[in-house]
């Protein structure tokens, strides 16, 4: 087990290290930079030919003229060593500070998203299977696929019209007014719960569509077996049966599905958050993207990817432990 | 040598005399898309979808002919009209025919309001002349499937957008770029996958395990962000085909992962079969025992994928262009349309904007659930 964990966790580091490289040269792709970016944005609001002299020192000033494996080379040795994940320009604030303010949100978002679907598409799930081919089994097969088939964006949009249009205001944000720089208290989490409703629903019903599909195909694969007719036959009460048994083998993939859907709610986010305006990663990402702020946008690259590795590390872990017969080769 | 394919061609005849005489013999000799067709056909939403997926396709195909309008044509009057009512009866007489709009400001928010002007008819008809396009670049013509009977005359069945340009021609069009750009892209993916996944399952050991963990990671990268990282950096001047080709490969080299997975557990076991086994003993190189003898023996499977993974790339690439990321203004598609959508106050004074929205949604549940079918039906036996 231990030696296990082990490599697994070097594998990680080596993802975690492959996905920044490339986040960051990435980002360094773009002909111009930064101060490009502003430079071309002063000028546009009327301010005279800036001398070539004064960005060239500005570059220098912020290491822009290194070359990009320099460049990384010190972002790298700042994170690790400092924790420092360098100074945003468009933001005017450490990106330590603004990941630190987003990523809570984020977290809290994705996590209750992925109980969403669990506790969705687990009952779901067994009920298709159970009662295969009956009304309720294509009901809820057609709901699922049509979660699927919305993009997340459009949802979002649909929602926060319906929301508009019938709740009097757009649900928009995560906290109403009132409780936006209010202090942490039971009213406040109350309202962020009734906030979180709308995006949670969003980004979680594009997963679990397939969940609600593979528990349903599994658990077909597993009511097929001997000992299910086995049980039956003892007497066993259907209810105890099924959930007991068949459900138990099927729920593997069921755990190690969140680990390949962890990316895809991670991006659902993103894109829900700048639908919604959350307070979360999605929108300052997006802005550092357009941006070419590199230290914030590989900076949050970076962070969220750990979490992502780190969350398909609990639920392959979790898999050994649900299951004994897999081995640890 | 190669069993499957002698077997299916053998069979085939023998199944087409038969099939109508004894079902119990049919069966047995029918060939496997036979089978295969027998079983799909059981799944009902399957085939509707297989129905909306090819109708989507032949009218993306003559979006000319099925759209009244052509892309570009407005009316400056129909800026965010509403959908016209369409009539199908005058005074008792099959005649369809919608009526125009006039329009005031709204003395206070100077907002356009248009009122139904039911005192003019404008009749609507089949096959009627409208703009004139070419066909595959061969012939000119204007013969619209339908569209009023006068050229010109304000025809708005899905209401009008931000320029006063018909929604409904707009979605027909958009049909093309959005289900050419899935398609293009599942097929890079699916070359990728295919041969990675093949090579992976096909020699085992260290180069398995160096494929493996490329699909590990590629799968952990947060494709967005770095999705909207490179189409960032694509210039403004550039054209709409170079944009889209770039949207298309940036989709496909992060989307083949999953077919690769598929393809390499199916090698894993079609290795140790027989038949490859004396294929390699003729001495048939990897190419030719990967593409001639593994691969048939289970089209039927990638064909399912690949119908699994149109959707998702009909969906990345609407929402790429919605946040202004994918494909730009001149071009028409979805993603293009809906940016128009993207306020709230555009939605709620305007919902049938949405109008593509509701395309997407229509053939991505077509796809998945002719995938779905094509699953169930993938392995008859």
């Amino acid at each position: 087990m231990l030696k296990y964990l082990a490599r697994r966790l070097l594998f990680m580091i080596l993802t975690v290290w492959i996905i920044t490289v490339i986040a960051f040269v990435v980002i360094q792709i773009p002909p111009g930079d930064y101060v490009t970016n502003m430079v071309s944005e002063m000028m546009s609001q009327g301010s005279d030919r800036i001398d070539p002299a004064v960005t060239e020192q500005l570059r220098d000033q912020y290491g822009l003229n290194d070359p990009v494996y320099v460049q990384y080379y010190k972002w790298m040795k700042n994170i690790v060593t400092e924790g420092n994940f360098g100074y945003s320009l468009t933001f005017r604030r450490d990106a330590r500070v603004l990941i630190l303010e987003r990523l809570p949100m984020t977290f809290l978002l994705t996590s209750s998203s992925v109980l969403f679907v669990w506790f969705v598409s687990l009952p779901i799930g067994v009920f298709s299977a159970v009662k295969q081919y009956s009304i309720w089994d294509y009901i809820a097969t057609f709901i699922g696929f049509i979660g699927v088939a919305t993009p997340n964006f459009l949802f979002a949009l649909i929602l926060m019209y319906l929301s508009y249009r019938y709740g009097g205001r757009a649900l928009i944000g995560l906290f109403s007014a009132e409780y936006v720089n209010a202090s942490w208290s039971w009213a406040r989490v109350a309202d962020l719960l009734k906030h979180m409703i709308i995006p949670v629903i969003i980004i979680g019903t594009s997963y679990t569509a397939g969940l609600i599909r593979t528990m349903r195909a599994n658990l077909l694969d597993e009511l097929k077996r001997p000992y299910v007719d086995a049980a039956r036959a003892k007497g066993l009460p259907e209810r105890r049966l099924i959930w007991k048994y068949p459900v138990r083998y099927a729920l593997n993939p069921f755990v190690s599905t969140i680990g390949w859907a962890l990316p895809g709610l991670v991006a659902g986010e993103v894109i829900v958050s700048i639908v919604l305006n959350l307070p979360t990663s999605g929108p300052v990402l997006f802005e550092a993207l357009k941006e070419q702020d590199m230290y914030v946008a590989a900076g949050f690259i970076l962070v969220l990817s750990t979490l992502t590795v780190i969350g398909t590390f609990i639920s392959d872990v979790l898999l050994v432990i649900l299951d004994p017969r897999i081995r640890l080769e | 040598m190669d069993t499957t394919l002698e077997q299916h061609e053998a069979v085939t005849p023998a199944a087409k005399n038969t099939a109508h005489t004894d079902t119990e013999v049919a069966v047995e000799f029918a060939s496997q898309w036979r089978l295969m067709w027998w079983k799909f056909r059981k799944h009902r939403l399957a085939v509707v979808g297989l129905i909306v997926v090819v109708t989507y396709y032949v009218v993306a195909l003559f979006a000319n002919f099925f759209a009244p309008q052509a892309t570009k044509t407005y009316i400056a009057e129909y800026v965010y009209s509403p959908p016209q009512q369409l009539h199908f009866f005058q005074d008792g007489r099959f005649s369809p025919y919608v009526h125009p709009y006039t329009y005031e400001r709204d003395p206070l928010s100077y907002k356009k309001i248009y009122k139904v002007d039911t005192e003019t008819i404008i009749p609507v008809g089949l096959f009627v002349h409208g703009d004139s396009y070419e066909v595959f670049g061969l012939f000119e013509t204007d013969l619209h499937l339908f569209g009023p009977k006068e050229h010109g005359q304000p025809f708005y069945l899905l209401g009008g957008d931000a320029i006063g340009r018909d929604l409904l021609s707009r979605t027909i069009f958009s049909a093309r770029i959005s289900l050419v750009v899935a398609w293009v892209g599942v097929s890079i993916s699916m070359t990728i996958g295919i041969i990675l996944g093949g090579i992976s399952g096909l020699l085992g050991g260290m180069v398995d395990n160096i494929i493996q963990r490329l699909i590990e990671i590629t799968m952990s990268i947060p494709t967005l962000p770095i999705i909207i990282a490179i189409a960032a950096l694509v210039p403004i001047d550039w054209s709409t085909l170079r944009v889209y080709t770039i949207i298309v490969l940036l989709l496909a080299i992060t989307g083949w992962t999953g077919l690769a997975r598929v393809v390499r557990s199916k090698f894993l076991v079609l290795r140790e079969e027989d038949f490859v086994l004396a294929a390699r003993l003729d001495g048939a190189r990897s190419r030719r025992l990967i593409f001639k003898h593994m691969l048939p023996s289970f089209y039927s499977h990638i064909i399912a994928s690949v119908t699994l993974a149109l959707p998702g790339m009909i969906l990345a690439e609407t929402a790429l262009s919605y946040l202004g990321f994918g494909l730009r203004p001149p071009a028409v598609s979805w993603g293009v349309q809906l940016q128009q959508a993207q306020q709230i106050n555009v939605i709620s004074n305007y919902p049938w904007m949405l109008a593509p929205a509701i395309a997407v949604i229509i053939i991505v549940l077509a796809f998945n659930f002719l995938g779905d079918g094509l699953r169930d039906a993938a392995d008859p036996y």
